[in-house]
């Protein structure tokens, strides 16, 4: 068969931002054999970038971070692209489009993707100078450049977009304000009650929020300094952010003669096809059914519909579900299905917590069979859950009541609705239109083992990111189906958890590690298991860890932090930070006489860097000899206990918190745990000790003491919870017995408490079950064993110092006592740092 | 006697056996650092297999001199070495990545003779 040639069609794309850019994305997924010629005209000088994630610029991502594709995509791809080059006119009679430069190309099929623009209400003053709009990277750097000469912002708008700038107004260091016409934030999308609650959570930040204000003018010689509302009420400002809706950007459609809304937008059918059926229009400037959808999913359906009937495929756009889930500001917000029951008949339950600033609504049908909707602020860990149950008509538990109220124990399932219970075509990322039937295909026939595997093979969790939790349940469940082992053991030489070993190591009275493996284990081991091994050795017999020197991880070899270039920092233990002037000065005088470089930490104590391993015995020798022990600042063991000034000298104190910081810190001192720990102890509510980031906290009350667990800062920071209150000392010391101890006995290698508590099966609660009332009956035992490991502590520096055998294995060479040649200084303010080789 | 002869550098190749020290002087599954003229080589001391490898101590990583005082132990059967610092691990017999990443490390021949540990070296 002779095949005619036929030349490609021309496809002018208008608007190069997300949707249309995903328009490209999905047309050349599929255009193989060249039947396309694409052409992208995008008025902003840069390629499409993520919108959604704009606030992210403020945090220091990257404008190259947030491009879609670089500009080498589309020249690999063959498309087009003219960036910078804003289209003025399209005539559909000649199927020609004219830019501002005046050039005319021709198109076969033109498809409009302009977005919107921001809404700005005609407003006196508005034209002012320190006035800006919140849509692109421009604005962005506009913002940027004018906030160093503002203190003051106000954002008009308390909509998803509002929020979001106000977020950046924050981000820049700016006193910030939202101005709200409605009488509630988010009215789309939240009620009064999850409003209120959303108001209180970002009052705490700082920001004010004005309701049922309307801005009547905007003062200012030339910038702004003033705005003024319709009650009489005034409120002076530098900066204003005006966020107060979009507005499609429908004017060449418009000029074109297209048909547009009478409230703007250009009116497509379910093809997506204008009054102009060669001409399409897709994302924010489309107005179908009446409706304008100002987010990004149903953007990428509409891209989606034409290239499926471009290729001569049939798809229909009817609609879309608005359900969003965003953070804003750090706190959860989420609104799915019919948030306000008004759509449909059915009566809501509530969940609301006014202490933690939590809010949960769900509608239920009238007959209590299905799920409507629902809102959700402050706590959103069940919304995708919840918005399948809805979107699936899945049959509700008997208690609906439980899809709000179990999750708040800390599992982030609904009774009675697990991922499985969801239908194959259940789409999980509405995104990239990912169903559930997909992903679990991919992880078996791809062989899937995490979550990163599924975003490459599926593409599902690589926009919004808001499906990847379900992603992850959807992995554990498809592997626990296949039978594969979810199992969480150590290593490929035990396969056990640190659970199973530490009772193991218990039951049968096994001291090493090799007896371990001998008995338990198979081949030689590794950099994994050994260090846990000798972690839950450590924690169980609390012996002298040197006497298996070789299981640990170097720093606890040395008993010393390894650094760069090789050489090791020392860290005496200052409880509490309290210090005498006189081993302050036995600090200095070591340092100076070893040349070692001095700072103090962020842990309260001091940390003296540059040690060669051969001075470590002598560096330690002098400092024991001073009467300081080991800080264990190499160990995964208590760290510092923070303490605060407290009641002896500070005017607030209740209580001597430095003396129950020093108390705590020693009680606790040298006990090896599955990750490092660290407490502190504040002399009141002002909480100068910071003790709500730590393992525990101490915080004084009139009464006694507040007990805070589970708090961490580093990389994923995370609150303490507050465990319980006005404990007295005793009480609260057996509390910090027992919850170490289970902590120590329970969690995986390397999980901080917080993580740690992030996984347990109901959560907090159930903590405070076994550690208050007992409810294992295990608690005599926690005490007891906590008891020993308090009365077995030895400092181990003071054992090496006195030890010459040990002493003797701190050498760089085993075959000549020189020290390491490559190790070389220079001087940095006064002090030496490492010559990094 | 050849107690252990466990690397890719051919025996053949070796022009100078390095006597560098007891077999007491060295810890148990675990390593000690050699010093023969410029260089620093890594032995290690597999106990529980009686087998030694030795290779070279600085870690290709970031270039510290640090192997020795990385933790033994195997990878589906193949001794390995991980380093201190960032816990990469090499292949003690071909001195390869385990992690897949590009850099190796040169490993040495090694036999124990009369209570002596010998590193082989081919100049
Ligand atoms: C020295 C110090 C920085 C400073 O100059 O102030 C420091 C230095 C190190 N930190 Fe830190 N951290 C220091 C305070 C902190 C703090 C602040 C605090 O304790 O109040 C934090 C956040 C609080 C927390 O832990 O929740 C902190 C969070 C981390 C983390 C992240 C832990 C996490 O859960 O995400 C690591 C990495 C790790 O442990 O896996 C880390 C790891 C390290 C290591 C051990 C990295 C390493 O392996 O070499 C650094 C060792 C330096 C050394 O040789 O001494 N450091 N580190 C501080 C020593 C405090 C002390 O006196 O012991
Ligand atoms: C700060 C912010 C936060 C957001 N957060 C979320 C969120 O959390 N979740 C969510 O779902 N959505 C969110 N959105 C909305 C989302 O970004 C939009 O729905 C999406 O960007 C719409 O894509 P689009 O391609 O239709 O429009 P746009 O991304 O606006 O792209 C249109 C492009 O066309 C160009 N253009 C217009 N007219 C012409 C012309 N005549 N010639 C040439 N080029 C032209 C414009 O300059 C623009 O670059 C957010 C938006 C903003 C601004
Ligand atoms: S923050 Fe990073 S670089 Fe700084 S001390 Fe801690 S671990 Fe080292
Ligand atoms: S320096 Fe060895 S792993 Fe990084």
């Amino acid at each position: 068969m002779s095949s005619l040639v036929t030349p490609p069609q021309r496809i002018i794309v208008v608007g190069n931002g997300m949707v249309g850019y995903k328009f490209c994305e999905k047309l050349v997924s599929k255009n193989q054999s060249g039947a396309f010629a694409i052409t992208v005209f995008g008025e902003e000088p840069r390629p499409a970038y993520d919108r959604v994630h704009l606030s992210a610029y403020f945090s220091g991502t990257t404008a190259e971070e947030l491009t879609m594709a670089p500009i080498s995509w589309y020249e690999q791809n063959n498309i087009t692209l003219h960036l910078g080059e804003l289209v003025t006119d399209v005539d559909p009679v000649a199927k020609t489009i004219t830019t501002h430069k005046g050039e005319i190309f021709a198109y076969d099929k033109l498809v409009l993707a302009t977005g919107s623009g921001a809404f700005v209400p005609p407003i006196n003053g508005v034209e002012k100078t320190g006035v800006f709009v919140y849509r692109t990277i421009e604005d962005l750097e506009a913002m940027l450049a004018y906030a160093p000469k503002a203190k003051t912002a106000a954002v008009i708008g308390g909509g998803l977009l509002g929020l979001e700038a106000a977020k950046a107004a924050v981000d820049m260091g700016l006193e910030t304000h939202v101005i709200e016409f409605a009488p509630r934030l988010m009215p789309r999308q939240l009620d009064e009650a999850g409003s209120e609650t959303l108001k209180k959570k970002l009052e705490n930040l700082g920001i004010s929020i004005h309701l049922k204000k309307s801005t009547t003018a905007i003062l200012g010689e030339e910038a702004v300094n003033k705005m003024t509302f319709a009650d009489g009420s005034e409120l002076e400002v530098d900066m204003i952010i005006v966020s107060a809706g979009i507005k499609p950007r429908d004017e060449v459609a418009r000029k074109a003669g297209l048909a547009v809304g009478p409230r703007g937008g250009i009116e497509v059918n379910n093809q997506l096809q204008t009054s102009d059926p060669d001409i399409f229009a897709v994302g924010e400037s489309a107005l179908h059914e009446g409706m304008i959808y100002g987010l990004i999913a149903p953007g990428y359906e509409m891209a989606e519909v034409v290239v499926t009937n471009l290729i001569g495929g049939e798809k229909s756009f009817t609609g879309f579900d608005m359900s969003t889930k965003l953070k804003l500001i750090g706190v959860d917000v989420a609104s799915f299905g019919d948030p306000f029951c008004t759509e449909t008949k059915g009566h809501p339950i509530v969940f609301e917590d006014k202490v933690k600033g939590i809010y949960k609504r769900i509608n239920v049908s009238e007959d209590g069979k299905y799920l409507l909707g629902g809102i959700l602020v402050g706590d959103a860990s069940s919304y995708n859950m919840l918005l399948q149950t809805a979107k699936n008509k899945i049959i509700l538990p008997p208690n609906p009541e439980d899809l709000i109220l179990g999750a708040r124990g800390g599992s982030a399932e609904p009774a009675g609705a697990g991922v499985m219970s969801l239908p194959e075509d259940a789409t999980i990322c509405s995104c990239e239109n990912v169903t559930k039937g997909t992903i679990c295909s991919s992880i078996v026939s791809d062989e899937l083992s995490d979550v990163a595997g599924i975003k490459k093979c599926t593409k599902a969790g690589t926009s919004c990111g808001g499906c990847v939790p379900m992603l992850g349940d959807l992995l554990t469940a498809t592997l626990k189906e296949q039978g594969k082992d979810v199992k969480k053991v150590l290593c490929e030489h035990f396969s056990y958890s640190r659970q199973e070993i530490l009772d193991i190591v218990k039951i049968n009275n096994i001291r090493t590690y090799d007896e371990l493996l001998d008995q338990y284990g198979k081949g030689d081991g590794c950099e994994v298991c050994k260090p846990a091994v000798a972690s839950i050795l450590a924690s169980t017999w609390n012996e002298l860890i040197l006497k298996q020197a070789t299981i640990q991880d170097t720093n606890d070899r040395y008993l010393a932090n390894i650094q760069k270039g090789g050489t090791y920092s020392v860290v005496p233990r200052i409880p509490g930070g309290e210090i005498t002037p006189e081993k302050l000065i036995v600090i200095g005088q070591v340092a100076a006489k070893y040349s070692l470089y001095t700072k103090i930490t962020g842990g309260q104590r001091i940390d003296m860097f540059g040690a060669r391993i051969d001075q470590l015995p002598d560096i330690w020798e002098e400092l024991v000899n001073a009467g300081f022990e080991s800080g264990h600042a190499y160990g995964k063991s208590l760290r510092t206990v923070k303490s605060c000034v407290g009641s002896t000298w500070c005017r607030y104190g209740l209580h001597d918190s430095v003396g129950f910081a020093i108390q705590v810190e020693e009680r606790y001192r040298g006990i090896r745990s599955p990750h490092k720990l660290k407490g502190g102890v504040s002399g009141c509510v002002r909480e100068c000790a910071e003790a709500q980031s730590k393992d525990f906290g101490i915080i004084a009350t009139e009464k006694g003491w507040n007990l805070f667990v589970c708090g961490n800062g580093g990389a994923k920071p995370q609150h303490a919870i507050l465990f319980a209150t006005d404990l007295d000392t005793e009480t609260c010391l057996r509390y910090l017995d027992r919850f170490l101890m289970f902590y120590i006995k329970t969690a995986e290698p390397l999980n901080r408490t917080s993580t740690w508590l992030n996984k347990m099966e109901g959560g907090i609660d159930y903590l405070r079950q076994v550690i208050i009332e007992d409810s294992l009956g295990i608690c005599e035992d926690l005490e007891r064993e906590m008891a020993f490991m308090i009365e077995t502590y030895a400092c181990e520096w003071k054992e090496v110092v006195n030890n010459p055998e040990l002493r003797k294995r701190f050498q760089h060479f085993i075959n000549t006592p020189e020290p390491d040649p490559t190790i070389k200084f220079r001087q940095e303010r006064g002090q030496v740092v490492p010559v990094v080789k | 006697m050849i107690q252990a002869q466990n690397s890719d550098a051919s025996l053949s190749e070796v022009t100078t056996w390095f006597k560098a020290a007891e077999v007491s002087a060295f810890p148990e599954n675990g390593g000690a650092c050699v010093k023969y003229q410029d260089q620093q080589i890594a032995v290690f001391y597999f106990a529980r297999r009686n087998e030694w490898y030795a290779c070279q101590n600085m870690c290709p990583h970031k270039q510290q001199m640090i192997l020795a005082r990385g933790m033994v132990g195997d990878q589906c059967g193949e001794p390995k070495v991980a380093c201190p610092y960032h816990k990469k691990t090499f292949s003690l017999i071909t001195g390869e990545n385990l992690n897949g990443e590009c850099y190796e490390i040169q490993t040495y021949p090694v036999k124990v003779e009369n209570g002596f540990v010998y590193i082989g070296i081919k100049e």
